[in-house]
């Protein structure tokens, strides 16, 4: 009973929270370096993971796909089978994982360390709104280099070192088949739907990450609870909102 | 509770002031002025709000009862945007400096201007080098905060909290864990700076011989409460037994050496634990 009161209560200092960092928003608009400084952390800083990780995942998908295929000869239809799984669950999926790990991990802890050294009360008293100054730029920058991660996931994984790598140049697999399949197959409104899906994981994991680190407690316990607490969280949100929205977008 | 019109030599005026954080009580009905032009010092053990109260007047918190005027304005009941107004016109320095870490030494004095000012740079950097300057650390303008010292951090931080030329700096325990001579640098320019610019200071501290020797007026604070108030030489002539305790560091006295705990013969003999 306790744990659900917390649960709730939690739940709804987010939404508070989540609300005043869009009140927030407008004054951060206004200040497009701190946006541009903070895509640079949290979207540039994290191309090297996005990347690699994107080419492994399209190579085994390239490998397990062509076995499974070849034994009903339909090895042409492997680019079907590495884009559609890509374009429509692994590389929104696989990126918000990703992107929880490496930058909403690094805000939390950036955030709880500026609190527990006083520099969010620090802007409060030389009168900054950190919630302007901090918490809105990484917010925002949070949520626009999710979409375009994932869509270099998705090209990594389907084209340039995944999928083709491996099914076309190691396997044998026809290019012009590779390809033409895939434009056959994969609509416009995949790809849209595998943007929607990246915009809400990026909106769920820099709420996490923002919301952790700004009420994580002033201690190295306190960060470190809040850093681990939005990996978790966030990567839990992310797989369960990918289920809501598949069923939704996939009828 | 009614207030008369604050007179025009003090800024800050504390009356009537309760504060409770959860269940704790932090004060208890306490009355102070900071008079303009001088050095205050709010002094007391560790653990008794002393920080709380500069928080108070800055706005950050809310108290439960009682009112803080700044320079006649009841401070919680500004609203944001006048609260913002009148926080620009007080410094602070917090205990550990609190300096922006993803910004050099320069930036962070910068810092203020930046977010309120629409002045020129070249303006922005005479500025920003003269406030160093006055605090000796123009050579270290383009270091970061992690390559500072503790004391060399409190410095910035002092530069940065009078950059925008405030009336009111509030110090929060600017002595601890100094060596001697950051101590003897910080002392001097908290009076020098007050002086020069025609500040008004509220340092918070429990450092009795540097406060003493640099403070105009001083309040003790415990329990809640103000026990003793006075120029420095009134307060060493006093009788009270708790401020006696305080300001010659004794273990023991009105303020117990044990923390508050059962018997001791009982609870090794295990009848409580």
């Amino acid at each position: 009973m306790n744990l659900i009161g917390n649960l709730l209560a939690g739940l709804g200092r987010a939404q508070f929270f989540l609300l005043q960092i869009l009140m927030a928003l407008p004054a951060t608009l206004l200040r497009p370096r701190l946006i541009v400084q903070q895509l640079y952390a949290v979207g540039v800083l994290s191309l090297i993971i996005i990347v690699i990780s994107g080419s492994f995942v399209g190579m085994v998908l390239a490998l397990q796909g062509y076995r499974t295929l070849i034994r009903f000869g339909a090895e042409e239809s492997l680019g079907v089978f590495v884009a559609l799984v890509i374009v429509r669950e692994l590389g929104p999926v696989v990126t918000a994982l990703l992107f929880a790990g490496r930058a909403g991990s690094a805000l939390a802890a950036e955030i709880g360390l500026m609190k527990a050294t006083d520099q969010l009360s620090a802007m409060e008293m030389m009168a900054t709104d950190p919630m302007r100054r901090v918490i809105a730029p990484r917010f925002l920058a949070a949520v626009l280099a999710m979409p375009l991660l994932a869509s270099i996931f998705s090209v990594m994984a389907i084209g340039i070192a995944g999928g083709h790598a491996i099914g076309v140049e190691l396997l044998g697999v026809d290019d012009g088949a590779y390809w033409g399949q895939i434009r056959a197959a994969v609509e416009g409104q995949d790809v849209i739907d595998s943007l929607i899906k990246s915009v809400i994981f990026g909106v769920a994991t820099a709420w996490i990450a923002v919301y952790q680190g700004y009420h994580a407690a002033p201690t190295s316990e306190g960060v470190s609870r809040a850093t681990t607490g939005t990996v978790v969280v966030s990567s839990l949100a992310i797989l369960a909102l990918d289920f809501i929205l598949t069923a939704f977008m996939f009828r | 509770m009614s207030m008369t019109p604050t007179p025009k030599d003090v800024l800050v005026r504390v009356r009537g002031l309760h504060f409770r954080l959860g269940s704790r009580v932090i004060y208890k009905g306490i009355d102070l002025d900071v008079m303009r032009g001088k050095v205050t010092a709010i002094m007391g053990p560790s653990g008794t709000g002393k920080t709380t109260l500069l928080r108070l007047i800055g706005g950050q918190w809310r108290p439960t009862q009682g009112a803080i005027d700044f320079d006649g304005h009841t401070i919680h009941k500004l609203g944001r945007g006048a609260l913002y107004a009148l926080r620009r016109r007080m410094g602070m320095l917090f205990q550990h400096g609190a300096l922006l870490t993803d910004l050099t030494v320069f930036e962070n004095v910068a810092f203020p201007l930046r977010e309120h000012t629409r002045l020129p740079e070249p303006l922005i950097r005479d500025l920003v080098l003269m406030k160093l300057q006055a605090v000796g650390l123009r050579g270290a303008a383009q270091l970061m905060p992690e390559q500072l010292s503790g004391g060399m951090a409190r410095r910035v931080a002092l530069a940065r909290a009078v950059v925008m030329d405030p009336d009111l700096v509030m110090y929060d325990e600017p002595f601890t864990g100094q060596d001697p001579i950051s101590m003897g640098v910080l002392m001097r320019l908290i009076r020098s700076l007050n002086d020069a610019l025609g500040l008004t200071s509220i340092v918070v501290s429990h450092d009795v011989d540097e406060v003493l020797s640099i403070a105009d007026y001083v309040y003790v604070v415990a329990g809640g409460e103000i026990i003793a108030r006075g120029t420095p030489a009134e307060l060493r002539a006093s009788e009270n037994a708790l401020a006696q305790q305080f300001l010659q560091g004794q273990a023991d006295g009105p303020v117990a050496f044990h923390y508050p705990a059962p018997d001791m013969a009982d609870q090794l003999m295990g009848t409580s634990r």
